[in-house]
């Protein structure tokens, strides 16, 4: 079936990687900061105070650089489904595409466009008119975040679709299946409000600077505190919808949570443990050095006291039907689309929802042809397939954990600053403001590991059940995908060290340079007299 | 006719309007950015070309990002198949197209000269390489690009990128992308900015259109000498899928014929050498907000002529010619197209209003005093 170079696959897959990680170290922060500028914004529109709109001008700027860098790598994901993914971009264009269209058409044009005004037109616009402005930049920029999820769900669940034999593509027959894909929605709004964890983070650990150095101290403890209130209620609203998406996962994607948790047997609620550490061993299908705690696991993933996990080693068996019915499937349909017989397709048809796992086992097939296996391989072939089902357990168990236990100082961070904050105790607990400027990478970090967990995790397949990953790249040589990835490498470095360079500067500079202070702090004034 | 065709004409139609949209508005913004080492000679002079395009180049942008968008969700297969067959160039192409969101950002937030004058260097290369491609790309599908696929829709490419990227005609058609997108920079320019950068910029506008006319024409020729693609058979309405169903043959001045059928087509290309030199004409007598909308007369025309050329064909194959990439083989499904239809109809509209009233409220020149004062301004 002329497979693609294993090694073009993996570089292809490392390339997507590397660029989807580098851009989503900007995104989390635009989500966020774009609703923080709204809040300090709106704040300012109220009252009047000249300290909520340079705290709009100053996080704006901060803002701008972060949002540049996000625009200039998003260009890159729209392109590289089609330059590194076409059997995929083919396959499945009409479920991916879709929402990525509409992405452009109902979020992206209209946080682009309005983007300009917010930087621009602070001396054109009427105090509201301006505001509206910020709140159609934030709206516009979360809205882009749900269709691409929307689009990202459809591969982890593809809700509205099915295969079509005549044009050798998913088709999507439900809008509103593909919308309202349940892992969308918990997905949506758990990533979004990540961002929002994240921007926090960013405001309250740069305002912790401030107040570590005394400077800018009004601005920058009402920066604070807005940070910390803002960031408490996100982290809360992420770890709830982390649940939710545990929970789904459970229902539809089992190998997935099942590498997440590393439960390589079937749990014996209710006290099957928790596991905190281990070791996974992929080429073993076993962990050593496991330390749990008891009676969480099935609680946990199930909301319920009694209903068991399935293991990674029971999944395995359990797909072992699935690959010979894929094969069956697999060779029907390429004899349907030589001869044209309708009994053909009526064998196709009756083993079509397992045609993903035929797939997966031509990797294993003599000639890499399914429909080329004799009787007698069949069972060695299924055997060889049977692990392929399941994702590298080593990365997806330690990306979820340490995304989990992110989370979790987070929650007891920001719960502190608005404690601190709310009773003005900021300035008497140096140490503590050190963490929070010290912990500003956390959130983008944490949300990195939650991408790995979810599409480490999805592995083998692009189209979860469908299509797997080592079908779905283009057919490449290896010499373009290291012109490619060396590109990347050395526009990417360079692109981060000027933002970095750019973000010390400015976050060192401070606000001062947006116009005097209405009231008068006298630490304050002491630092705009030097 | 069957509803399905007709989606996918509409579809093909918009594809067309999107293609327009990128060239005059992308091409607007990557022609100041040619331009701007040119029509600026002091800091403050290059700032002031910057700011007039400032707080519209991020939405412009959204064209092409739609652009793409549109594509995959209308035409997977031709995405699929064009961004890898065309991989090396898409790569240079996103490479220079990147390097300019962080231009326009990071130019004035530091005082060196150095810095200043690379990121400068950096708008040149990221205005005229993407028009460049972009131009390229329309001369290697006139030609032809080498593909195939195997029964599970998986493309092959035969032969080399280096084919297509260093071919006579390519290149023409590559200068005169970048050729309308200087013109159409220089209009903007013009419009919005005082002298001594508006009599620049009319100077390098006025060349560039005549550049335009004379390259379209050069073009026109030689494509009777060119192999074009015939539809010998195929049904318009077939399931979409380009391993079979159709018969294409390879004929010298082939992209002539449907010119030959219609000859009402002819008013396509007639627009575009008209709309150039009227362009011209009116840039000339400083009368630049016409020239601008004799821009989008030049990208209407050129863009038509080449797909009223080409229809139905989208990228025709050389090396296996019935499994070239029409309308009617390569869009999404009949339910899919209807629901990005009704999705379009419902925000392009909304998209038009709210893009005029932002030009509308930074309407005015940009002058160069101003923007040295003001430290947001790029």
């Amino acid at each position: 079936m002329d497979l693609i170079n294993p090694t073009v696959v993996d570089l292809s897959r490392f390339q997507f990687a590397l660029t989807a990680l580098y851009h989503f170290m900007f995104v989390p922060l635009t989500l966020g900061l774009t609703f923080m500028l709204a809040a300090m914004e709106t704040v300012y529109v109220v009252t009047g105070k000249q300290v909520y709109k340079d705290m709009t001008l100053f996080w704006g700027k901060l803002f701008g650089i972060n949002f540049a860098l996000g625009v200039a790598t998003g260009l890159t994901m729209e392109f590289e489904f089609g330059t590194n993914w076409s059997m995929y971009s083919r396959f499945f264009g009409d479920m991916f595409g879709t929402p990525l269209a509409i992405e452009g058409l109902m979020a992206f044009f209209m946080e682009s466009t309005f983007i300009g005004l917010m930087f621009f037109g602070w001396d054109r616009l009427s105090k509201p008119g301006h505001l509206a402005v910020t709140y159609l930049v934030a709206l516009g920029s979360n809205l882009s975040a749900l269709w691409i999820l929307v689009a990202n769900a459809s591969m982890n669940m593809p809700n509205g679709a099915h295969f079509d034999p005549e044009t050798l593509r998913m088709t999507f027959d439900s809008f509103v299946g593909v919308v309202f894909n349940p892992d969308a929605q918990a997905k949506f709004v758990h990533t979004s409000v990540a961002g929002y964890v994240a921007a926090s983070l960013f405001v309250m650990g740069i305002s912790a600077f401030y107040l570590l150095r005394k400077q800018h101290r009004d601005f920058a403890a009402r920066s604070f505190r807005m940070a910390a209130l803002f960031g408490i209620f996100s982290t809360v609203a992420v770890i709830t919808l982390g649940d939710v998406l545990g929970r789904l996962d459970y229902e539809h994607q089992p190998t997935k949570i099942a590498a997440m948790e590393g439960l390589w047997h079937t749990s014996k609620p209710p006290y099957e443990p928790w596991i905190i550490a281990a070791l996974p061993n992929d080429a073993k299908q076993e962990s050593s050095f496991e330390i749990g705690v008891p009676f969480v696991l099935t609680p946990l993933i199930t909301h319920s006291f009694s209903m068991p996990i399935t293991g990674m080693i029971e999944l395995e068996d359990a797909a072992a039907p699935r690959i010979a019915s894929g094969i069956t499937a697999v060779s029907a349909l390429r004899r349907y689309e030589e001869n044209h017989q309708a009994a053909d397709l009526e064998e196709f048809r009756a083993h079509q929802d397992d045609m993903g796992y035929g797939l997966l086992a031509s990797r294993h097939a003599p000639g890499q042809d399914v429909t080329a296996i004799a009787p007698e391989q069949l069972q060695s072939v299924i055997e060889q397939t049977k692990p392929d089902i399941l994702p590298n357990v080593f990365v997806t168990f330690w990306s979820f954990r340490l995304m989990v236990f992110l989370g979790v100082f987070f929650f007891v961070l920001f719960a502190m600053a608005s404690y601190l904050s709310l009773k003005n105790q900021l300035e008497r607990n140096p140490l503590f403001l050190k963490l929070c400027m010290w912990s500003i990478p956390l959130p983008v970090l944490a949300t990195e590991f939650g991408w790995i967990t979810a599409e480490a995790g999805r592995q083998p397949w692009t189209v979860f059940d469908r299509l797997p990953t080592f079908m779905s790249a283009s057919t490449h040589s290896v010499s373009y995908m290291l012109f490619s990835l060396a590109g990347f490498t050395v526009l990417y470095s360079i692109f981060i060290a000027v933002e970095l360079y750019l973000m010390f500067k400015f976050a060192r500079l401070g606000p001062e340079a947006h116009g005097p202070h209405e009231d008068a702090d006298p630490a304050h004034l002491s630092v705009v007299a030097h | 006719m069957d509803v399905y065709v007709v989606l996918k004409l509409i579809w093909a139609g918009l594809l067309c309007v999107l293609l327009i949209g990128l060239g005059l508005m992308v091409g607007m913004d990557m022609g100041v950015g040619t331009l701007l080492r040119f029509v600026g000679r002091t800091d403050g002079e290059r700032r002031t070309a910057l700011n007039i395009i400032g707080p519209h180049w991020d939405g412009n942008q959204v064209w092409f990002i739609l652009g793409g968008g549109a594509i995959f969700a209308a035409f997977p297969t031709l995405y699929a198949t064009s961004f890898s067959v065309f991989y090396v160039v898409m790569i240079l192409l996103l490479f220079s197209m990147i390097l300019r969101p962080v231009a326009f950002e990071y130019r004035s937030k530091v005082e060196a000269r150095l810095w200043r004058a690379s990121w400068d260097w950096v708008f040149l290369i990221s205005g005229f390489l993407p028009m460049f491609v972009y131009g390229a790309a329309f001369g290697n599908i006139l030609q032809g690009v080498g593909y195939h696929f195997n029964w599970t829709g998986q493309y092959f490419q035969d032969g080399s990128f280096l084919a297509y990227l260093l071919n006579p005609f390519a290149i023409l058609c590559g200068l005169m992308a970048v050729c309308l997108s200087v013109m159409q920079g220089g209009i903007m320019l013009m419009i919005r900015s005082e002298n001594p950068i508006h009599d620049r910029a009319r100077f390098y506008a006025i060349r560039a259109g005549i550049a335009a006319v004379v390259l379209f024409l050069v073009g026109g020729v030689w494509i009777r000498s060119i192999s074009g693609f015939v539809l010998e058979q195929g049904d318009p309405g077939m399931a979409a899928n380009p391993m079979q169903g159709q018969h294409v043959s390879m004929q010298v001045g082939g992209w002539l014929h449907n010119y030959a059928a219609h000859p009402i087509l002819w008013l396509v290309p007639v627009l575009g050498v008209f709309s150039m030199l009227a362009g011209v004409a009116l840039v000339r007598a400083n009368r630049s907000h016409m020239a601008w909308w004799m821009g989008l007369g030049s990208w209407v025309g050129t863009i038509g002529t080449v797909a009223a050329a080409m229809f139905p064909f989208f990228m025709p194959s050389t090396t296996r010619p019935d499994q070239s990439l029409t309308i009617w083989n390569s869009s999404a499904s009949q339910y899919g197209l209807a629901c990005m239809l009704a999705v379009a109809l419902i925000f392009v509209p909304i998209i038009l209003c709210y893009t005029s009233w932002c030009y509308y409220v930074m309407r005015g020149k940009v002058r160069t005093a101003d923007i040295i004062k003001d430290t947001h301004s790029y």
